[in-house]
């Protein structure tokens, strides 16, 4: 069909506007986009390595993804957007994961 | 019946069909891609229909079976933002349960195409036409379209499409019909084939965005307060546009069907009329036919039909409203403690220009005939005339024994 309209400036606007507007409505993935979330912590997990049987469970429910884990190896736990949830300290099977007060 | 006959070139096919299925068929001409259903009278032959059509594989398209209306619209939501065209349909209840969801699709920006067929709201149970629900959602970011008659309801609902999916609106549309005396009532209606939706209508672009699998993003994350204003800012300005792009596509849809509306309002021996009623759906007729008896008794009276309430055709309330003596805007459903949903706003339109009166009528779908229109206008403008009523805006009701409360 023939366009029967001419394009306006409104028009042109309307298809900035929305590139625009999926940028701001659109988060991509990225560590730290919701700020430092470490700050947000009232209780630090504290990994005790001697218990640690190097399972990987941890790892794995950890709700922020930062505990980085490899086969055989012990993990370890990004402080600066651990949101202190505890879920690790509950799910290690050994106890090897103690929630303490920050500050203490 | 049917019968089949052209319109400069373009092939119509004559069938007798109620609301209902009218909407259904326009929604299978669009090429619906998803479809979710949840029963509520009195919508449900919609959805009946559609799952129909799907099950005789007339309609290729998914059919998704929720468990409440808020999973309905959540599934169309997922659906839209998967790229997909869809549709729902819901009413009264059905369409203040889905309340939540209304903001998550048009905050969001998804042509979503929803039907409402107007019903009121209990207690008591009631499953009669008002417009108390299609207005209840007036300020969601929605369009909102009221049809007069059946063929305007299957007319809006293809343009809904059109008007939703066009690069400057991108905002989620309600084509709202009256319950029963739409959805419920046959009338003859021509439908164009599908060659000629197809060539005016084309697949969706992936636009607002579109999800796909290995494509991570997250929609409406946690932000600042500025970006949640800033992006109302667009929604804001998306409206404005939308009024000029429901004109547009309701001028060019002529080229098909032959058929066309006057856009956002639709005006009635409004130019030499003294004074204008205003009003939305079907009764809308009714008011016509008063309209045309006054006219013979010697009266100066035209209707401004609103087609649109969202965007509000606030330059033709203004144009047609200010060249008259004044207006009356005659309302089914009202905003407790001030007055006419629709009398409300065209008041703030006209203030200081023309003298407002609001009428409250046909709630819960008593029935409002051309007689009763005809004693309620010709009050209307004896009273002006006598400068009976200093109070304007004062609503009144319309009660069942056609007295006033
Ligand atoms: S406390 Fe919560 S956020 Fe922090 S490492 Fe453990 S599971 Fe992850
Ligand atoms: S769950 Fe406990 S034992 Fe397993 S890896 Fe984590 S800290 Fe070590």
């Amino acid at each position: 069909m023939e366009a029967r309209y001419k394009i306006l400036d409104i028009d042109l606007e309307g298809i900035e506007d929305i590139r625009r507007f999926r940028e701001k409505l659109l988060s991509r993935p990225d560590k730290g986009s919701a700020g430092k979330t470490g700050t947000w912590r009232l209780y630090k997990p504290i990994l005790y390595i001697d218990k640690c049987t190097r399972c990987g469970l941890c790892w794995l429910y950890c709700p922020d993804n930062v505990i980085s884990w490899r086969q055989r190896e012990i993990p370890e736990i990004d402080m600066e957007f651990c949101k202190g949830c505890g879920i690790c300290g509950d799910v290690c099977p050994v106890d090897a994961i103690e929630m303490v007060l920050e500050g203490e | 019946m049917r019968l089949r006959w052209s319109w400069r070139g373009s092939d119509m096919d004559r069938r007798v069909l109620i609301g209902n299925i009218a909407i259904s068929e326009a929604v299978k001409l669009a090429r619906v891609d998803v479809i979710s259903a949840y029963p509520i009278t009195p919508q449900t032959i919609i959805v009946e229909k559609l799952a129909e059509m799907v099950d005789s594989g007339e309609l290729n398209a998914k059919y998704i079976r929720v468990d409440s209306e808020h999973s309905a619209l959540a599934a169309v939501y997922g659906a839209s933002s998967g790229g997909s065209r869809v549709f729902t349909a819901t009413s009264s209840h059905g369409l203040l349960y889905m309340y939540e969801m209304l903001w998550w699709v048009s905050n969001s920006r998804l042509p979503v195409v929803m039907a409402v067929v107007t019903r009121s709201i209990g207690p008591p149970w009631n499953i009669h036409t008002d417009h108390q629900d299609a207005l209840t959602v007036r300020d969601s970011g929605w369009i909102i379209g009221f049809a007069e008659n059946v063929e305007e309801a299957f007319d809006m609902t293809l343009q809904a499409y059109k008007i939703s999916e066009d690069k400057r609106v991108l905002l989620p549309s309600i084509v709202a019909l009256d319950g029963f005396i739409l959805s419920h009532t046959a009338e003859p209606i021509d439908i164009p084939s599908q060659e000629d939706i197809d060539r005016w209508l084309p697949p969706r672009e992936p636009l607002p965005f579109v999800m796909k699998p290995g494509e991570g993003f997250a929609v409406g994350n946690l932000g600042p307060d500025e970006v949640t204003m800033e992006l109302r800012w667009y929604i804001w300005r998306a409206m404005e546009r939308a009024k000029r792009v429901i004109n547009e596509v309701d001028y060019e849809y002529k080229d098909i069907t032959g058929r066309s509306y006057g856009g956002l309002t639709e005006r009635y021996r409004v130019e030499d009329a003294d004074y204008i009623v205003m009003g939305m759906g079907s009764w809308c007729g009714d008011i016509k036919e008063a309209i045309d008896m006054l006219r013979d008794e010697g009266y100066r009276v035209g209707l401004l039909r609103i087609r649109y309430i969202r965007p509000l055709p606030i330059q033709d309330i203004i144009k047609y409203g200010s060249r008259s003596k004044a207006v009356l805007v005659i309302d089914r459903a009202v905003s407790m403690g001030y007055g006419g949903v629709l009398a409300g706003e065209v008041a703030s339109i006209l203030r200081g220009r023309t003298p407002v009166k609001g009428v409250v009528a046909g709630l819960g779908g008593v029935d409002m005939r051309s007689e009763d229109f005809i004693d309620i206008i010709k009050r209307f403008i004896e009273e002006y005339e006598l400068d009976l009523d200093i109070n304007w805006l004062n609503t009144y009701w319309i009660m069942k024994d056609g007295g006033r409360g």
